[in-house]
């Protein structure tokens, strides 16, 4: 690890919904004390808030790796729920497989996908049935 | 228009922020769906809901949305009233369902 880097890792609780972007709140803390303009946060913490509620929801928690230089900002979320069988399906606005319960809370719109796409710089998915879902958000920040 | 406005228009009660009424807002977004407030939401000061779960103000939060309103004589649970403490942010609860809580704001001028 070379000093210009800074490495965070947060825990996802599973199944508390109401402990749901704890760690999005944590890193927008940080974020804010590193003097990161708010524009470059937003871009950050949305994506990160939608797929740390994915994780929650749809899978069993996991785990987040945050990585930050001086010229990026990159968010790993690992879980080991269940996977997305169509990717390309679960990209389109409104399609969800969220709960009557979940969506009484005012989620499973089935936007959360296509909006990290919206905010992020770049987003990278990978997933295996049965096996869990990795999701990288990169923001750059303008020199 | 200042938060204390705000609160008067809306004859609503502060639950937490009275020491950032003198601040001024700008632009209101009224909605139940918190995964609409965080994919249309630009720019928006306040948030009008009837939901009350502390994912609301998470969500305010991720928004830098610094004020919320829960409509309709909702009252939130103190563990959400004590997030948006520690976050800063104001809390008020209105009688006032949302369209109208919407219309006062708006025809007094706030986001026109
Ligand atoms: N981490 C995940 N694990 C398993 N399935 C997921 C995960 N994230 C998203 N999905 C699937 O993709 C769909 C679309 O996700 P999203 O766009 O965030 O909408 P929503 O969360 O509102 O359902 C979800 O309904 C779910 O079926
Ligand atoms: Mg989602």
């Amino acid at each position: 690890m070379d000093n210009n880097t800074l490495n965070i890792r947060y825990e996802v609780v599973a199944k508390d919904f109401s402990r749901a972007g704890e760690a999005s709140s944590a890193l927008k803390k940080v974020l804010r004390k590193l003097n990161i303009s708010p524009d470059i946060i937003r871009k950050v913490s949305i994506p990160m808030y939608e797929a740390e509620i994915n994780m929650v929801i749809h899978a069993n928690g996991g785990y987040i790796d945050v990585d930050i230089t001086p010229e990026t900002i990159h968010v790993v979320l690992t879980d080991n729920g269940p996977g997305i069988a169509d990717l390309e399906l679960a990209m389109q606005e409104g399609y969800s497989t969220a709960t009557d319960n979940v969506r009484e809370l005012g989620f499973g719109a089935g936007m959360g996908l296509p909006n990290i796409k919206k905010y992020s710089d770049d987003m990278k998915i990978t997933t295996q049935l049965g096996k869990g879902t990795t999701v990288e958000i990169f923001v750059n920040i303008p020199a | 228009m200042k938060i204390r406005e705000v609160a008067k228009l809306l004859n609503a009660e502060i639950l937490t922020g009275t020491d950032y009424l003198d601040e001024e807002v700008y632009s209101a977004f009224a909605c139940d769906l918190m995964s609409d407030v965080l994919a249309f939401v630009d720019n928006h000061t306040i948030l009008l809901t009837g939901l009350t779960n502390l994912q609301v103000v998470r969500t305010a939060e991720m928004m830098d949305m610094k004020v919320i309103v829960f409509v309709r004589g909702k009252r939130p649970d103190s563990d959400v009233v004590e997030l948006a403490k520690k976050k800063e942010m104001v809390i008020l609860t209105t009688e006032l369902p949302m369209y109208p809580s919407s219309g006062i704001l708006y025809s007094n001028g706030l986001g026109r």
